[in-house]
């Protein structure tokens, strides 16, 4: 039998204010087990868990029911009042009393035979809790960031830069990510290769860092600390560690009209390729979808003219397995599709692009060199209207578009709209906006400084349709401020069309049994208190895989993930929670509904030999929980169709003693 | 007052439309073809609507300037159906006594050749009782 202790906390007048804290604790002397029972003002301050402390001396206690705020609050500072006093910290039990209780119920007799009610439950359950200790597992010490955009490269810099090995997986054959596609970026107007570049060298130069570009993630096993990773690596039918990155191939190579992805189609490469200067790896790629040789066997022009003799056209893809600690998920974002946003006159019109393609139209190593041209005539436009929220804040119901605010559109179009007005200030710029969204350091000056000192003109109504009429786009809108319908002759429409997570996210996710939400972002363990961290122990986000975010934001987040690897990493061993699940082998008859409920992929199978009665072997197939990996959501007890899992803390039996306590 | 609150909530039920769901983008009127010819417009009829304000909607010619192209409809990204509201608004307004916007007698007047036939038979069942 448990000697057990009840202290009941009045948290200021927050639970005695509706809760008769004395007449709970006169009524919970008389439960089972219960040796000890008193109130005090607030228990979680240090005399009050002195006071634990004593009663436990004094009292023997081998169990403590404090009843207090959630266990979210104060769970583990009652769990160390009980270690020093010489318990087993997972012999406390917290009754909700102030949440589930004084908070919600506004009379006294209620409040207090509610706590009554709760403090009984948790007697009974403390007096079937048996000591636990947690597990303990090994880390391996080196990081794996998936994605090598501006978000995977900060991460694995700030990673490296504490003595942690780290690898970057890259599906495209260069990092460098959306950020190196820009040409300025808000709010400082600085151009975006020369504040992201220096960073590319870093990470190349990084002795703690490997690239795996034009690679994929193929396969994760393991958990926090002991993932096992399988990386696919493409065959670029080029030798990386040979290539010197001088171009001769690409001059050489005859096959040049082959959409060139990083340009978004706007001019052609060719079949070998490097996707722009800076690219890191320097190393150039041959696409086996254009390349002559590898189509029909017909060409080597490459191999011949290459001095290094780096072509390999029997180049196969590569399986590499390595181990790693922590991963860190940074998989980006694309621009929606406009193929459903037929008003816009996109498929129809050359001349109607999104502000990704203007992007590349305003940079000098883009296609037109930098100068504004129309992609379909090459002239100048006169007039250019941009159109905000194409695609985010629709309806969930509708069949087209995001649900969600980009929130990156307003500040990207300001500074479209502001650099149209500074570099030609004779073109006529309308911006027609729904609100204009600019939270942040700077941000909102810089979009009245567009409208100010810029004279660009922002448009309170939405674009209804654009016609393709002549060379002219026939763009017809709103002006609510106005109360008119605008009629207006555009050269150029550019649509801030919504972003969505890259479509590698969602197998990805799957793969890392971490959790998504309906877009296809990555949900983080608490949307305040833990942002960079997925649900899944190990797994740690950075960018906008997890929502839509700014180059600022996203460094930021990208550090704060950072951090939180070096924080796992630099431990040699990782204590796990006690709290997990565990199957009896002998009620266990492998039906396999445990693993398929497990969320965390914490559950395997395995053949084990049992003794029968009658002295003979029997080889069944058994259920097994790791640990390290389990997180103690209980699924898997209920799935159990023979009640052989149970959870370690929450065992189905304490569960019953509650509910009887309860109904009682 | 208490007319237009009922007014209101018979013109919510009878469209199905939640005009509390509008962002206020004004998508609706920026695709309007007929939006020249009315005096209130599709984004107007959702504000309206949805505070009370429909009186001068009854009034107004710009119940039978709408086409029901439903071009508001399509457009609208926050799934609002402006022009549902304004065939609500419209039966309403017919619906009263001696209100028919369009009898038989008026049909002869208006056949010419021009006009297809299917053109008439939704007029007059947008038109009357």
């Amino acid at each position: 039998m448990q000697r057990v202790g009840v202290f009941v906390c009045w948290c200021g007048s927050n639970i005695a204010g509706t809760v008769d804290v004395e007449a709970v604790s006169e009524a919970l002397k008389n439960e089972p087990g219960v040796v000890f029972s008193t109130n005090y003002q607030y228990m979680c301050s240090q005399a009050g868990q002195d006071m634990i402390k004593e009663a436990v001396k004094e009292h023997n206690l081998t169990g403590i029911v404090v009843c207090s705020c959630s266990p979210r609050m104060h769970e583990a500072t009652f769990r160390k009042t009980a270690a020093a006093a010489g318990l087993n910290p997972y012999m406390v039990e917290i009754a909700n009393i102030r949440e589930q209780c004084s908070w919600v119920h506004k009379d006294i007799p209620t409040g207090t035979e509610k706590a009554i009610i709760l403090g009984k439950a948790a007697v009974a359950k403390v007096n079937l809790n048996t000591p636990l200790t947690p597990g303990e597992s090994p880390v391996t010490k080196r990081a794996l960031v998936i994605g090598g955009g501006i978000a995977g490269i900060q991460t694995a810099l700030d990673i490296a830069d504490a003595g942690f090995p780290v690898d970057i997986v890259e599906k495209k054959p260069t990092i460098g990510g959306k950020m190196a596609q820009l040409d300025k970026t808000f709010p400082t107007l600085d151009c975006a290769a020369c504040i992201l570049t220096p960073k590319m060298v870093d990470v190349a130069q990084n002795e703690n860092i490997r690239i795996f570009s034009y690679s994929e993630v193929s396969e994760i096993k393991g958990f926090v600390g002991n993932f096992d990773v399988t990386i696919k690596k493409n065959a670029r039918f080029v030798k990386e560690d040979i290539c010197t990155g001088c171009g001769a191939c690409v001059e050489k190579c005859p096959m040049k009209r082959v959409p060139n992805e990083f340009n978004l189609g706007m001019d052609n490469r060719s079949a070998i390729y490097i996707p722009f200067a800076q690219a890191v790896p320097k190393v150039a790629t041959i696409d086996p979808n254009s390349c002559n040789m590898l189509k029909n066997g017909k060409c080597g022009l490459c191999a011949k003219v290459c001095a290094a003799g780096a072509i390999d056209y029997t180049q196969k893809d590569e399986y590499i397995n390595e181990k790693y600690g922590a991963i860190v998920v940074a998989t980006g974002f694309n621009p929606i599709s406009m193929d459903k946003f037929d008003e816009f006159s996109y498929n129809q019109s050359k001349d109607v692009i999104t502000s990704l393609e203007f992007e590349r139209l305003t940079n000098a190593a883009g296609p037109t060199a930098g100068h504004l041209e129309r992609p379909s005539d090459g002239k100048s436009p006169k007039t250019i209207v941009f159109v905000q929220c194409v695609g985010s804040r629709c309806d969930a119901c509708a069949e087209k578009g995001k649900e969600y605010c980009s929130k990156i559109c307003c500040m990207y179009t300001a500074k479209h709209a502001m650099l149209v007005r500074d570099k030609y200030p004779d073109t006529e710029v309308y911006v027609f906006y729904i609100d204009v969204r600019t939270p942040g350091k700077n941000f909102d000056e810089f979009y009245r400084r567009a409208v100010e000192e810029y004279g660009v003109k922002y448009v309170k109504g939405m674009v209804g349709k654009v016609t393709p009429e002549g060379d002219k786009l026939k763009v017809q809108a709103s002006d609510l401020i106005e109360g008119k319908q605008l009629h207006i002759d555009a050269d150029l429409v550019v649509l801030a069309a919504a972003i969505e997570p890259d479509k590698s996210a969602r197998p990805l996710a799957t793969m890392l049994t971490a959790s998504m939400d309906t877009n296809d972002f990555f949900t983080e363990a608490h949307p305040k208190l833990r942002p960079v961290e997925s649900p899944t122990a190990g797994v740690f986000l950075s960018g906008a895989c997890q929502g839509p975010k700014d180059i600022p934001e996203t460094v930021s987040q990208a550090g704060a993930a950072a951090s939180k690897v070096i924080g796992l990493l630099a431990k040699d061993k990782l204590t796990g929670n006690p709290c997990v699940a565990h199957s009896n082998e002998l009620m266990c008859n492998g039906c396999s509904s445990c693993e398929r409920v497990c969320p965390y992929g914490a559950i395997t199978y395995e053949d084990k030999e049992f003794r029968m009665p009658d002295r003979t072997t029997k080889i069944r197939r058994v259920a097994k929980v790791n640990p390290a990996v389990c997180q103690g959501c209980g699924a898997c007890t209920v799935a159990c169709p023979s009640g052989a899992m149970d959870l370690n803390g929450f065992a189905s039996n304490q569960i019953m003693a509650e509910v009887d306590a309860i109904c009682k | 007052m208490e007319n237009n609150k009922y007014l209101r909530e018979e013109i919510i039920r009878e469209s199905g439309v939640n005009p509390k769901k509008c962002m206020k983008c004004g998508k609706c009127s920026a695709t309007c073809p007929a939006y020249d010819e009315m005096e209130y417009h599709p984004h107007q009829f959702v504000s309206m609507v949805e505070s009370g304000d429909i009186m001068p909607l009854l009034n107004s010619e710009s119940l039978y300037k709408c086409l029901s192209c439903f071009a508001c409809i399509e457009r609208c990204p926050r799934g609002v159906e402006p022009a549902k509201l304004v065939e609500a608004v419209r039966l309403s307004a017919i619906r009263k006594q001696g209100e028919n916007r369009m009898t038989a007698n008026d049909v002869p007047a208006l056949l010419d050749e021009e006009i297809p036939q299917q053109l008439l038979v939704s007029a007059f069942r947008k038109y009357s009782k």
